[in-house]
């Protein structure tokens, strides 16, 4: 069975990357194939990763407030290469009133502070429809 | 009867007990565990060498800490009222919460500054913005401690400039900027510039402060940071002082004598929730920043031996799930800084796991601090656990830890060299991950996370804050821009570019930089051009 491929990425200014780092190292240890990108990523970068790395899940780690600016113009651009098929997930400080909004724009899940890394392992695991082999 | 207590062994609830830095922990200290404690060698009462017991000899009977509420949001207007408010409640120093931009020294209008404006913290972008944060608050009368590392220089400059503007003469003007880099490298990532040029601007400022700024402190070297990634208490405690060395060091080598900085030099810890371990942490800073003072750098003047600190409770330990915990959280916290003898602290707010703090969160995490000064007796006696078997014994054990970690970073050649080898970071994200995985087997608890937790919350009222303090923001530069002086800007500009090149304080052609109302961007652009940007290698 292929691995799957996760990009973990943290955009916008924040540097707290203590949760990305943690929740990386999970996702390898499940035995998945982690790419962490590290700190001041752009959308651009994200997505080009993505498309570079043939991931089947982006990981989206955001503190500061700004997920409401980031994740529209991810989801965006996923959708102009054609990369629909990517589940994104955000793992943050996410307000209660944004997460439907997050929801409604294509984001699968959104992890809040707490969360057992087992759960995002499940959750992935979950959600990524096993792709056929390429020909 | 002693006998038959470890004869017996009764059964206990688990197989070993540790700290919450996984540290083992006996079931009871005796007399045997420290009967090597020479009482002047290594304790000396409160106010004598080597201050493991206090550094004022009344303790808190002579002067309570300073009660320091880190606030910061949205526009300067906004933030200037909370000050306001802080201020009128009982708040006996001010603290600048900046947002992202500023810290990173970008301007609003740059692609990366998209949503971070006013979010985490104030947006200052230029002398007008400082001149508008503290409208209505004499700079002369108060201390105000900024929490800014890479542009440190640059918001230090506006806030000399405002305080002359004040009329405050700067000589007696007294505050903090953070403006510690290596723990930027090291665990919060707010870096700009490479690790040397960012040593060499906080000695210019050394040296600037020395001369015409003496009673301000340079720097605040912080473990708060160290911690909150992930590090242990023992980490936390050895790659500071490891970093406050180095800055000595640093000073030293650039020509400075040690007791001409190093009594500006401030300390910021953590105060995270195992509460022993905690108060034998600052217990053994002390005692280590004192002989350390003296014997490697040869310091005479008291001042350089007394190490003050700052203390925050551990953001890290609050949780979004049943906010309340987090009030008992805080306050048991904040008696550990207390009996440890902080000399100033930050209670967090119960909402700070979700947001920025409400008013009232910020009332309530400040009457917290209150409470434990004028109800609890704590502050009637100076250091009221020394002797204690156990926190003798932990204190100790602190001490000698640091100093293994010492002779580590100096065989790699000090902590620059530790950084740029990613010593530290690897350190810590080890730590980090094996307390995430003891978390998950719930050896570590959290109360209402991974015991007691319910699952069905009421919702919690938090701060929102909206996009308006961004567009404000913009619509302000883009104005500021248009009406200044270009030419002042670009000529002052110049001029610290070329003391950035040669070895003349950049000081000075900052404060010319900021008096011309060139933006924080457009500074640290300056220096970005002489000096570059440092990128980490990510790794997990």
């Amino acid at each position: 069975m292929n691995k799957i491929r996760v990009v973990i990425a943290k955009p916008g200014l924040d540097g707290h990357d203590r949760g990305a780092k943690v929740i990386a190292r999970a996702l390898r240890d499940a035995g998945m194939e982690v790419v962490y990108m590290g700190l001041r990523q752009t959308p651009e970068m994200i997505v080009s990763a993505a498309l570079q790395e043939d991931a089947d899940v982006i990981g989206l780690s955001i503190l500061s407030g700004a997920h409401m600016h980031i994740c529209p113009k991810v989801m965006e651009l996923l959708k102009q290469k054609g990369l629909d098929h990517v589940v994104v997930v955000v793992g943050g400080i996410i307000p209660d009133v944004d997460l439907p909004k997050l929801q409604a724009m294509g984001i699968k899940g959104v992890f809040l502070p707490g969360t057992p890394m087992q759960d995002i392992v499940d959750f992935i695991s979950a959600h990524v429809t096993p792709r056929a082999e390429a020909v | 009867m002693k006998s038959t207590i470890t004869a017996e062994k009764p059964a206990e609830r688990e197989g070993t007990f540790t700290t919450i830095s996984g540290r083992p922990i006996n079931r009871l200290y005796t007399a045997d565990d420290i009967a090597g404690l020479d009482y002047d060698r290594d304790l000396g009462d409160p106010g004598q060498f080597p201050y493991t017991r206090g550094i004022h000899p009344t303790g808190y009977r002579g002067k309570l800490w300073t009660m320091r509420q880190f606030a910061g949001f949205g526009t300067p207007e906004e933030t200037n009222a909370r000050y306001k408010q802080l201020l009128a409640a009982g708040g006996t120093g001010l603290s600048v919460a900046f947002d992202l931009p500023t810290l990173m020294g970008r301007d609003p209008d740059h692609e990366l500054s998209l949503g971070e404006v006013g979010k985490c913290g104030v947006n200052v972008t230029s002398l007008a913005d400082m001149e508008r944060l503290f409208e209505g608050i004499t700079l002369g009368d108060i201390t105000t401690s900024m929490t800014i590392n890479s542009p440190a220089p640059m918001i230090f400059a506006m806030y000399l400039v405002v305080a002359e503007k004040q009329g405050a003469d700067l000589r007696k003007l007294s505050g903090t900027i953070q403006n510690d880099i290596l723990k930027e490298f090291i665990a919060q990532k707010e870096y700009i510039f490479p690790p040397r040029p960012s040593m060499r601007l906080i000695t210019d400022i050394f040296e600037f402060c020395a001369r015409d700024v003496p009673k301000w402190n340079t720097i605040s070297v912080s473990g708060y940071h160290i911690r909150e990634a992930g590090a242990t208490a023992l980490q936390e405690l050895a790659f500071t002082l490891r970093d406050g060395i180095e800055y000595v060091q640093w000073g030293v080598d650039a020509g400075l004598d040690v007791d001409d900085f190093v009594p500006q030099i401030s300390f910021f810890f953590n105060a995270h929730s195992d509460f022993f371990e905690e108060i034998a942490k600052y217990r053994a800073a002390r005692k280590i920043w004192a002989r350390v003072m003296q014997e490697r750098f040869g310091a005479k003047n008291e001042r350089s031996w007394k190490l003050r600190f700052h203390t925050q409770t551990a953001g890290v330990s609050l949780t979004a799930q049943q906010p309340y915990n987090n009030v008992v959280r805080t306050a048991l916290q904040a008696l550990s800084a207390v009996l440890g003898g902080t000399n100033s602290l930050h209670t967090n707010s119960l909402d700070e796991a979700l947001a920025l703090p409400t008013a009232e969160a910020a009332t309530l995490a400040l009457r917290t601090q209150q409470i434990i000064a004028h109800e609890s007796g704590v502050v009637n006696m100076v250091d009221p656990l020394g002797g204690s078997y156990f926190v003798e014994r932990l204190t100790l054990d602190m001490e000698a830890g640091a100093y293994k970690y010492f002779d580590a970073i100096d065989r790699m050649g000090g902590m620059v060299a530790a950084i740029e080898n990613g010593y530290p970071q690897r350190e810590i994200a080890e730590s980090s991950y094996r307390f995430q995985q003891a978390f998950e087997k719930k050896e570590k608890q959290m109360v209402g996370v991974n015991v007691y937790a319910e699952t069905d919350e009421a919702p919690f009222p938090i701060l929102y804050i909206d996009d308006a303090a961004h567009e404000m923001q913009i619509a302000r530069l883009a104005e500021l821009r248009r009406t200044r002086d270009t030419a002042a800007v670009a000529r002052t500009l110049e001029s610290l570019k070329a003391a950035a090149r040669g070895t003349a304080n950049t000081m000075y052609p900052l404060l010319d930089c900021v008096r011309a109302y060139a933006t924080v961007g457009e500074m640290c652009d300056a220096l970005r051009t002489v000096w570059g940007e440092y990128e980490e290698v990510p790794s997990i």
